[in-house]
């Protein structure tokens, strides 16, 4: 302070302030250039054509009556498919401003779902997964959907597949809509099998049911190969040994996992115990690699020829036709007879958030939009899902899509996660099953000890207290 | 004030709130997006909060924590976090210093081993991580083909064996941060006095014994600035573990950190996640702690 510059003898002499010092700069000013570079921001947001929704998220204010919030979580080849049928929208509403918004696949998409709907700012119009729905109705989140309102827009019943149609209701109650099932399938390579001599005359895989049948097969495959069978992926991916555990234990009969939405356990442990022996014959027997990474190892063993049979979802159909090898699939073989047919699957479903207020809902404008997404599910079986909507599954186009429609069967067998807090796409359950059913996968563990574990993790997850 | 009666008084207003109004903008961050989110964390363990509902939810008492304390996975996944700092703190240190002393004595070039060690700590984790995904891949990746052309008949699944997905991981993560304790010491390195090492050179020190008995000691506070860091950062680690193990193969290299956000996010018991994270903000406060006074003593004793 003390070399600081004399001030200028000031114009207005005060009493009893001394002059302000010229080098601080006043408040005012530091205001003022604040609200300018504020105001250039907000300037900037408006511009970019984002400003509008941020001011909205802020102020709270409700959204312009034409727009259509629609969230999904599709990236990759099915995100290129959602941008399709947004345009075939676009195009035939060109008074409807559709904004969609894609996140990360998995628990950060529901997270931020559950969040917004709980913030009272939902979008009009978002995807789940059918195994998640029975949470997301328990927690209140999601609005019925009534069936005359359905139909003033071409939505009824009839024209669904039966098993995601049911699995669209909770206690009697619909509350999505369904526009796929994408089960668990076995993926081959045709000039594998020819070579084995696995194929018909026609071209189809031979009769593979069976337990021997499947892994006699892979063998022959492998000596093909000359180094694996088959592959599925078991590094980092526990929901896909999930959901080979969860078909072969539907097989054998063995029921629900847990019963009361996840608050009581009800697994069979013999017939896990028998479904976790036969993954562990795959790896014992060598036709299967105990250790083929999720992030598309396994895939790329059937793609370089390494493995002839690849078990996976539905979903990988393009990253193996990308590879443009010879290939083709067909549902998961019936391993076990002791029940009907059964394959691990899920369904894609159109879900409206419950909105604070019906301005906010706009239910025609969603179910509008829903009804054009039903329609445009010729797009979307191209990337790999067997379509709920009837019309498009029996329609003439989709039967001559291959090789989509030659596993389009295994829809009849699907089977959904077990209802629970702690279950369903990505959850919990999906993690501590398979993580068991990997252990014994990979030989660290027997099938009856694998069989006790998943049972006691269970156990620990039901009796923890539900956040629904 | 009574000493500066010659000069006019400090007392105008744009003087007085100078110092706080500048610290104002950093002071409101500080407030919404750490001491804020902080305090809704000790509250809400204290209330079984759910992600699915809104407000705090039925109050808990102790409860959460009983659990948390009681719950083998907390233990579990806190072992593996502790593992994981030992793992690479011990390398990242070391290593580091001896990256540094190397690159120190090129005189030409120099800038060079600079760059090629600071490099790749300049990657997001994301990008290390699907690196080294590539080079861990089961049957397809790189390092099980030079396993196998070394003579290695059937080479571990690096990420999928849990013997080895630690380790697999530990060496990702040194090759990645190294940079950055490198670049610490070899600043330190520069407050060496040149003659320092001329008297020791005088005195007959030859060049190992002066980096033993003369660089290395004088480092120490570096060393413990490096070593600090990197415990604290090991200790939060997350990022590339959740990306190329997802915490598997089994858990074995879960950290706390996932367990945080599995049951946070994933399982939406927002209450008992606060409640692990808290109990792991201690468990980080106390490991520094602990240090601190650790090198405080040496230090007086030195």
């Amino acid at each position: 302070m003390r070399d600081r510059i004399p001030p200028p003898p000031s114009p207005v002499p005060s009493p009893v302030l001394p002059p302000a010092l010229p080098p601080a700069p006043s408040r005012r000013r530091v205001l003022r250039g604040t609200l300018a570079l504020g105001a250039t921001g907000a300037t900037a947001l408006a511009a970019a054509g984002c400003g509008s929704t941020v001011a909205q998220g802020f102020t709270g204010g409700a959204p312009e009556p034409d727009r259509l919030n629609f969230w999904n979580p599709f990236t990759g080849g099915d995100g290129e498919r959602m941008l399709a049928m947004q345009d075939v929208f676009r195009t035939a509403h060109r008074s409807v401003d559709l904004r969609s918004a894609t996140f990360l696949w998995g628990n950060p998409y529901y997270t931020k779902l559950t969040l917004a709907t709980l913030g009272g700012r939902p979008p009009q119009v978002a995807v789940t997964h059918l195994s998640k729905v029975p949470t997301l109705v328990e927690a209140g989140l999601l609005s019925e959907l009534h069936s005359a309102d359905l139909a003033r827009h071409g939505i009824t019943p009839d024209r669904f597949d039966a098993r995601p149609w049911q699995k669209s209701q909770v206690e009697g109650v619909l509350h999505a809509v369904p526009i796929d099932t994408h089960p668990f399938v076995l993926y081959f390579r045709t000039d594998i099998a020819e070579k084995a001599g696995l194929l018909d005359g026609q071209g189809r895989l031979a009769d593979l049911d069976g337990p021997d049948a499947f892994i006699d097969a892979m063998r022959a495959a492998k000596e093909v190969t000359g180094a694996w069978g088959g592959s599925i992926a078991s590094v980092k991916d526990a929901s896909t040994q999930f959901r080979l555990f969860w078909s072969l234990y539907r097989q054998l009969g063995g029921g629900d996992l847990v019963a009361d939405r996840g608050r009581r356990v009800v697994v069979d442990t013999a017939a896990a115990a028998e479904a976790l022996a036969y993954m562990r014959r795959l790896t014992h027997e060598k036709v299967v690699p105990p250790a083929a990474d999720g992030q598309g190892g396994a895939i790329t063993l059937l793609n370089t020829g390494k493995a002839g049979f690849l078990m996976d979802g539905v979903w990988q159909v393009l990253a193996v036709k990308s590879a443009k090898v010879k290939f083709d699939m067909r549902p998961l073989p019936r391993i076990f007879t002791d029940a009907p047919y059964a394959c691990a699957a899920d369904s894609h479903a159109l879900v409206l958030p419950k909105a604070p207020s019906a301005k906010a809902q706009r239910l025609d404008m969603s179910l509008e939009f829903i009804a054009s997404m039903l329609h445009s599910s010729n797009l979307w079986a191209e990337g790999g899902h067997v379509p709920a909507w009837l019309p498009t599954q029996r329609s003439r186009t989709y039967r001559e899509l291959v090789p989509q429609s030659h596993y389009a069967a295994a829809a009849d067998g699907a089977v959904y996660d077990p209802a629970a807090w702690y279950g369903g796409a990505g959850s919990t359950l999906q993690q501590v099953v398979g993580d068991a059913a990997t252990s014994v996968f990979t030989g660290a563990t027997s099938p009856t000890a694998g069989a006790e574990r998943i049972r006691r993790e269970l156990r620990e997850l039901a009796a923890r207290p539900a956040p629904v | 004030m009574a000493t500066t009666t010659a000069l006019p008084p400090p007392s105008s207003r744009g003087d007085r709130w100078a110092g706080p109004g500048m610290l104002l903008p950093f002071a409101l961050f500080y407030l919404v997006f750490l001491v804020g989110p902080l305090v809704y964390a000790v509250v809400a363990g204290f209330f079984g909060t759910s992600l699915l509902r809104s407000g705090l939810g039925d109050f808990a008492g102790w409860s959460n924590y009983a659990a948390v304390l009681g719950d083998s996975e907390f233990w579990r996944t806190l072992g593996n976090t502790l593992w994981f700092t030992v793992l690479t703190t011990v390398p990242l240190v070391l290593l580091s210093l001896a990256l540094a002393l190397l690159a120190d004595r090129f005189v030409r070039g120099r800038w060079f081993f600079r760059f090629a060690f600071f490099a790749p700590f300049v990657l997001p984790s994301a990008v290390v991580s699907l690196l080294f995904m590539f080079i861990y891949a089961d049957q397809v990746g790189l390092a099980q083909s030079v396993a196998t052309s070394l003579g290695v008949d059937s080479p571990p699944s690096w990420l999928g064996d849990p013997d080895w997905a630690m380790v697999s991981i530990t060496v990702a993560t040194v090759w990645w941060t190294i940079g950055f304790n490198f670049v610490l010491y070899l600043a330190g390195l520069q407050e060496v006095p040149r003659e320092v090492h001329e008297a020791a050179a005088v005195d007959g020190a030859g060049p190992w014994q002066r980096i033993r008995l003369v660089v290395v000691p004088m480092l120490g506070r570096t060393t413990t600035l490096v070593t600090v860091l990197q415990v604290i950062a090991s200790l939060k680690v997350f990022d590339q573990i959740y990306m190329m193990t997802g915490g598997g193969p089994d858990g074995s290299t879960r950290p706390s950190l996932q367990l945080i956000y599995d049951t946070g996010f994933v399982e939406g018991r927002v209450g008992y996640a606060s409640t692990v994270s808290l109990l792991l903000f201690v468990v980080i406060l106390f490991v520094s702690l602990v240090w601190f006074a650790l090198v405080r003593r040496a230090e007086k004793e030195n």
